[in-house]
């Protein structure tokens, strides 16, 4: 296929289950070596499309094309083509790492003249090498998702669907395990990938944020922080959060807020402007504010302001 | 279908069993055990009788017929009373099953040729005993009635009558009218049918409660190259039991073999694809190995231990009940089995019941496949 046709175009997608949608009305496309990440709460719909861009579900509504197959008409054809790491870790934790290898090696068919480079390639990849006859099950959380990564892509799929490869990984895996998404996608493997980790968002190319079944927005990272947010971000920190938080949701110049640890953001349309009306508002009702300041805007921010558009807050 | 695909999944599916020690435990322990449980524990044969008796003349005559009862391998005289209380007190609290009483004029009567009776009294809770007493009683009465009509027509010097009709009987396939001959043969099917479905109601389970039949349903493998690549090790192990259950009951409880080998080998493993892809359907549509495990063995367990003739005659259940056999698998292997240990049939014999298994097979590898489909989707 050549390098203008996208990798994965998707049009209208909708997966109901009984009364819910879980994905309502999907579009997009990806390229070849592209990074997509899928972002958005648990439950937002962002595994279901993914296991339907793999054929594992059939979509009831809608189209997908994966590496230019119709993937509700043809899944098996589809699937040669593409790598796909599940959410929860599925190789055989009672399989030896090598016999895990050689097992999906089979399923894919390498041929035996590859097999070899292709099993030692993914071997030093997962930083696996010399421990190819342990259990896959007494692996660590990190190594195991090496591993997955590595059957994944054992047959040079030229499109890689992860669905939150890196929960529960420590963070020094989790930037390696980036590092190879990006070399992957530098070789022009286009890589989708969901996660809820927003600062892993920021590896992404472009991002779909999704919420409640729906994209609410995408676009690269900075992109997304300079249109979806029309105002500044300013951080507060003060002795009273709850209330403070009570007031400041009342106040005019306030677009939005949300809490991040132990401190608040908020959205107004200038910072320089806002700062010190608020400053005052708050401490004439009683809240001591040890510290307010404008900062640059996170994804998460971008996600907050988005989803509380939608009309319900879209985080915890 | 790719014969690759299909031998790694049965490779795979064979470390996973090697490694797996309750699986290997499984394999040879549970036909062992159920072998030893049922060619021990269960036996129709009704022997040694307890019989009190109650000898109201305890003339020479009448101990002479109580001694026909004592030689008799069906009943054994454990007590002989001095009462009919006694009589009644031994069938109550259940010392005897039989108690014979033999009236005070036995042999008076006897001597004027006049007819005379002698009561058995037979606990009959357990009907089928009780029915199986009366008879045997009857054969002892009988046997001494020709004892005396022969001493008559010799005293009085008459050469020896024979009846003018008897029976010949001569039992056919179990000479001996052993019930282990009837049992083993019957164990080895529904050993065949517990264990060939168990074991494969695991396999697709176990995918499932482990997560990994994501990782294996997003590669290009097809649904039937799943099948048959997790059938075939399971084959292998259930023919490896067969074989352990049939070498169990030649050699170990001494049932003849008279049919051929290949004849043996060939319904095996009909039977077996017949369970197996029983197992592998509940597998596929159970979630759990738990539920799945449960459900496979009710689902073969009863049914081939109530249903399949092993212990009722399915000619003798009422109509309805005769028409749901049909439905059982373990039926057909059942009389197949029997007929093959015991009696030698040839293949065209059992023609009908390999072409029920045969329909069987394919019905449920159908369906099988036809569930991992819908499952998916």
């Amino acid at each position: 296929m050549s390098n203008q046709s996208p990798s994965v175009a998707v049009q209208e997608l909708v997966k109901r289950f009984g009364d819910f949608v879980a994905v309502d009305r999907i579009s997009f496309e990806a390229r070849p070596g592209e990074v997509i990440g899928f972002l958005g709460p648990n439950g937002a719909g962002k595994s279901t499309t993914i296991r339907m861009l793999c054929g594992l579900l059939r979509p009831t509504e809608g189209k997908a094309w994966v590496a230019g197959i119709d993937v509700a008409r043809e899944p098996e054809r589809v699937r040669q083509r593409i790598g796909y790491m599940s959410q929860k870790f599925s190789l055989y934790n009672d399989l030896r790492v090598i016999e895990n290898i050689q097992f999906f090696a089979a399923l894919y068919r390498i041929p035996a003249s590859q097999l070899r480079e292709r099993v030692t390639w993914v071997l030093e990849m997962a930083g696996l090498t010399g421990r190819e006859s342990a259990l896959t099950g007494t692996l660590p959380a990190g190594w195991k998702q090496r591993l997955a990564l590595g059957c994944a892509v054992l047959h040079r799929p030229s499109i890689l669907f992860l669905d939150e490869p890196t929960s529960g990984v420590d963070p020094v895996s989790r930037r390696h395990f980036w590092e190879l998404i990006h070399q992957m996608a530098a070789e022009g493997v286009t890589v989708l990938v969901s996660t809820h980790y927003m600062d892993e968002a920021e590896y992404c190319h472009r991002l779909v944020l999704i919420f409640q079944g729906r994209i609410v927005a995408s676009g690269s990272p900075l992109e997304l922080k300079r249109r979806e947010l029309s105002g500044d971000v300013v951080l507060v920190e003060c002795d009273n959060l709850g209330l403070a938080l009570d007031l400041l949701q009342k106040h005019p110049s306030v677009q939005d807020t949300a809490v991040f640890a132990n401190a608040l953001h908020l959205v107004v349309s200038e910072a320089a402007a806002d700062m010190a009306p608020l400053r005052t508002y708050l401490s004439t009702r009683g809240v001591v504010v040890t510290k307010m300041e404008p900062i640059r805007p996170t994804l998460e921010d971008v996600f907050v302001s988005l989803t509380a558009n939608q009309g319900r807050s879209g985080k915890e | 279908m790719r014969w690759h695909r299909l031998n790694a999944i049965a490779r795979k599916e064979v470390i996973q069993i090697r490694r797996d020690i309750r699986s290997l435990l499984l394999i040879v322990a549970m036909p062992l055990l159920l072998m030893v449980a049922f060619g021990y524990g269960v036996s129709f044969d009704i022997k040694h009788i307890p019989v009190f008796v109650y000898d109201r003349e305890g003339s020479q005559q009448s101990q002479d017929l109580l001694k026909h009862f004592q030689a008799s391998e069906y009943f054994r005289v454990v007590q002989s009373v001095t009462s009919y209380s006694e009589v009644v007190e031994a069938l109550d609290a259940g010392w005897c099953r039989v108690a014979v009483v033999i009236p005070s004029d036995f042999s008076e009567k006897l001597k004027t040729a006049e007819p005379v009776g002698v009561q058995a009294l037979v606990d009959a809770t357990d009907n089928n005993t009780a029915n199986v007493s009366v008879g045997y009683s009857e054969a002892v009465i009988q046997s001494y009635n020709r004892k005396l009509q022969l001493e008559w027509l010799q005293s009085h010097g008459q050469i020896t009558l024979q009846p003018a009709v008897s029976v010949d009987a001569r039992t056919w396939f179990n000479e001996d009218l052993e019930s282990t001959a009837n049992i083993v043969p019957g164990v080895v099917a529904i050993v065949m049918a517990v264990i060939g479905s168990f074991l494969t109601s695991l396999t697709i389970a176990r995918e499932w409660e482990r997560g990994t039949m994501e990782q294996l349903v997003s590669t290009p493998v097809t649904p039937l190259e799943v099948m048959i690549g997790k059938l075939v090790p399971y084959f292998v192990i259930g023919l490896f039991d067969t074989a352990l259950c049939a070498g169990i009951g030649i050699w170990w409880f001494h049932v003849p073999f008279r049919g051929q080998w290949s004849v043996f080998v060939f319904s095996s493993t009909l039977f077996l694809t017949v369970v197996l892809s029983l197992g592998y359907l509940i597998s596929v549509v159970a979630k759990s190995q738990l539920a799945a495990s449960q459900a496979a063995l009710i689902a073969t367990f009863l049914p081939a231990f109530l249903l399949s003739g092993f212990i009722y005659p399915i000619d003798q259940m009422p109509a309805v009940i005769q028409l749901i056999t049909h439905l059982i698998p373990a039926r057909y292997f059942m009389t197949i089995s029997r007929d093959v240990f015991l009696k030698g049939t040839s293949i065209d014999l059992i023609f009908d019941e390999l072409l029920a298994l045969a329909i069987f097979a394919f019905l449920l590898t159908f369906l099988a496949t036809r569930a991992f489909h819908k499952k998916l989707s």
